[in-house]
């Protein structure tokens, strides 16, 4: 009896031992050695807030180049032509070698990846993030403040003061639609209540989970006397949507539009027209429309993990996404991006690009942090019961 | 997250009987102990953190914990108590629904002369059983969705079929819960001794009072054993349902989903750890039912 007990009290300590020595080597740091820009700059990488503290552009790139890696996170390739940006990103500094990881992956994903990866080589060093979570991280401390050269072009609105965060690329609530399939395109959301689109109309996803279908919602609200205040007026009228048939609960994704399982889908109309251009001459004619009764724009922000593994490097990401040359590549993607007007009045914008984005009557306007948050409440507390 | 990674439970047949009938020694707690610190570690641990982040809150500023039933009160109201009902709902139906049929066919595959018949039922359950998630939706969608194959052939709209609603998620969870069923059945099936069924003819017993006093009471720990098992699967069964019909269909594990990884709302995280904690205390309510009634048919089926 007393051997028993005594092994069975080796083998618990052995076996506890074996598990913490793995779960420290899992939380173990990396070595953070602080590269200098050939000694020119005072300061650390992590602690730079603009690209002077390393002496320039050049002493910034060959930080970068000494780190030789960026882990990047949550950056789909074909949503606002991130494909093509992180390639071109590849080309221009082939030294620093991009590591990305889950690209659907959520906000919530990349904030939880922040935290728990904290100290790791392998935490996300940059982050695309939801407004919400751009604002809700930022009061977590868990971003790095840094001014991109394009700094003061940023509208006031569209950053935080404390440069934490950064509106980076957005657009506008659009209504896709396969015009081979649908004989009239709808214009608005008045439109999508008429019993000839039935089992049609399809949104990105669930409005409490995807920022898209959110924004369709929202969208919703806005034309059916709604405001930002008051989304109620949205989730009515995708409740009457269910109730008529009109609209189904799959989530609209490349692959359904294809095979065309989502006629009708309100969608960013960067994604919406990128569907367009992706499947020409696939049997799918996608047309895009800006509602006319209810206009909506919400842009994502860009934000430097605190701790980024590989501080130099997410800045020099961060320079080139806010360049004109990182900026014409959304544009590219039929996003739009934050120095377009800025862009626009110096004349270095791709007026190519600029032609072929969905056209819009007036100028968009965004809610407050406040009136953001109810509508999300409500949204949270309604949404199921309007739609079940 | 697939719908039906579960594997069977040893349903009567089990071979634990031998072990009970000898004598307990010491050394019996010893082989035990791998087992011991494995389930220790991969369902004690993250079942109290399950616990501890449902009743507790930390401030995202200053870092500080503070023990609090907000979260689990938010996950037993509005939204959140519509989706643990929808859940408990849906599993009920479709378990209900696949134990009777998995039964009838396992009854037929066992009664049947035919070998093949048998194998190919067995071999075709096993692989079907673990089908499930996005492929399985997938596969109704081209074939029965909006527009599906089927659907586009057989105008299945017209007739007012929605594979995207509660009914259309009822069948294709059936797909993968029958298959389980006729699967933890056929055992118990055979277990049922042919001498029994003669000597119940030679007492004069008819077919309908053999399953009545003797089949059926003897079975019926084994078929309430493959319902829970059915309605465990289909109640965690996230990726099917999140495939097919997004937020449309109130389901927790959707809720879960939605409250951890969203790009919507912030902060959500404890609600999502409370209704996991919900979701253990249903889980093991059903558990308190099937367990003793379980220990009363291994008496006879050994």
């Amino acid at each position: 009896m007393l051997s028993s007990t005594a092994r069975r009290g080796t083998a618990a300590v052995l076996l506890s031992a074996a598990v913490l020595t793995v779960l420290s080597a899992c939380g173990a740091a990396p070595d953070k050695t602080a590269a200098g820009a050939d000694g020119k700059n005072k300061t650390q990488p992590g602690a730079a807030t603009s690209v002077a503290d390393f002496g320039g552009l050049e002493g910034l790139v060959a930080a970068a180049e000494k780190e030789g890696e960026l882990n990047v996170i949550a950056l789909p390739a074909d949503w606002a032509n991130y494909g093509e940006i992180q390639k071109a990103f590849a080309a221009k500094y082939p030294k620093v070698k991009i590591k990305a990881e889950n690209p659907d992956a959520s906000s919530a994903d990349e904030i939880a990846a922040v935290k728990s990866r904290k100290g790791q080589t392998r935490a996300p060093d940059v982050l695309d993030l939801g407004i919400a979570f751009a604002r809700s991280g930022a009061a977590e401390n868990l971003f790095a403040p840094y001014k991109v050269t394009a700094w003061d072009q940023i509208p006031a609105a569209q950053k935080d003061a404390d440069a934490r965060w950064y509106n980076d690329y957005g657009g506008y609530v659009s209504i896709g639609c396969d015009a081979a399939r649908i004989p009239n395109c709808p214009q608005s959301f008045a439109d999508l209540a008429k019993p000839e689109y039935k089992g049609k109309v399809a949104l990105n996803g669930n409005p409490t989970k995807s920022g898209s279908a959110f924004g369709g919602v929202y969208a919703a609200a806005l034309a059916n006397k709604g405001s930002f205040a008051d989304i109620q007026p949205g989730i009515d009228f995708f409740g009457r949507l269910k109730k008529s048939g009109n609209f189904i609960p799959v989530e609209s994704t490349p692959a359904t539009v294809e095979k065309g399982e989502t006629p009708i889908s309100i969608d960013w109309d960067y994604l919406n027209a990128g569907y367009a251009e992706q499947f020409k001459g696939k049997g799918v004619d996608w047309k895009v429309a800006i509602p006319t009764d209810g206009v909506y724009a919400q842009y994502y922000s860009q934000a430097i993990n605190k701790d980024a593994p590989h501080p130099a490097a997410s800045r020099l990401w961060m320079e080139f996404l806010y360049s004109t040359e990182g900026q014409n590549l959304w544009l590219k993607g039929f996003a739009r991006p934050v120095l377009l007007p800025a862009m626009t009045q110096a004349g270095t914008v791709d007026k190519e690009a600029v032609t072929k984005l969905p056209q819009v009557q007036g100028t968009p306007a965004f809610p407050a942090s406040t009136e953001l948050d109810k509508a999300k409440a409500t949204l949270a507390e309604k949404w199921d019961k309007a739609l079940s | 997250m697939s719908a039906s990674t579960t594997i069977p439970p040893t349903t009567g047949t089990a071979g634990g009987s031998t072990t009970r009938r000898r004598r307990r020694g010491p050394r019996t707690w010893l082989a035990a102990l791998p087992l011991l610190v494995f389930t220790g570690l991969c369902f004690g641990v993250p079942l109290g953190a399950i616990a501890f982040g449902a009743v507790t809150r930390t401030d995202p500023v200053s870092g500080a914990t503070e023990a609090t039933g907000e979260h689990l009160a938010r996950s037993l109201q509005g939204p959140y108590l519509g989706s643990l009902i929808g859940s408990v709902q849906l599993s009920g139906l479709t378990a209900l629904v696949a134990g009777v049929l998995g039964v009838l066919i396992a009854q037929a595959v066992v009664t049947s002369p035919s070998r093949a018949l048998r194998g190919a039922t067995l071999t075709a359950s096993g692989v079907l059983a673990n089908f499930g998630g996005v492929p399985l939706a997938f596969a109704f969608i081209a074939t029965v969705g909006i527009s599906g194959v089927v659907t586009q052939l057989a105008d299945l709209t017209g007739l007012g079929w929605n594979l995207y609603s509660f009914t259309g998620l009822t069948v294709v969870y059936l797909y993968f819960l029958t298959p389980l069923m006729v699967l933890v059945t056929v055992p118990a099936l055979d277990g049922l001794r042919p001498q029994w069924r003669e000597a119940a003819q030679n007492n004069g017993a008819s077919g309908w009072q053999f399953w009545r006093h003797v089949g059926l009471p003897v079975l019926a720990p084994s078929l309430l054993g493959g319902f829970v098992l059915l309605f465990g699967t289909a109640f965690a069964a996230h990726a099917t349902a999140a495939a097919l019909v997004g937020g449309s269909v109130p389901l927790v594990t959707l809720k879960i989903a939605d409250a951890l990884s969203g790009n919507v709302l912030t902060g959500q995280e404890n609600v999502a750890l409370a209704l996991g904690l919900d979701m253990i205390v249903i889980a093991g309510l059903v558990m308190a039912v099937y367990l003793p009634l379980q220990r009363r048919s291994a008496r006879w089926l050994r």
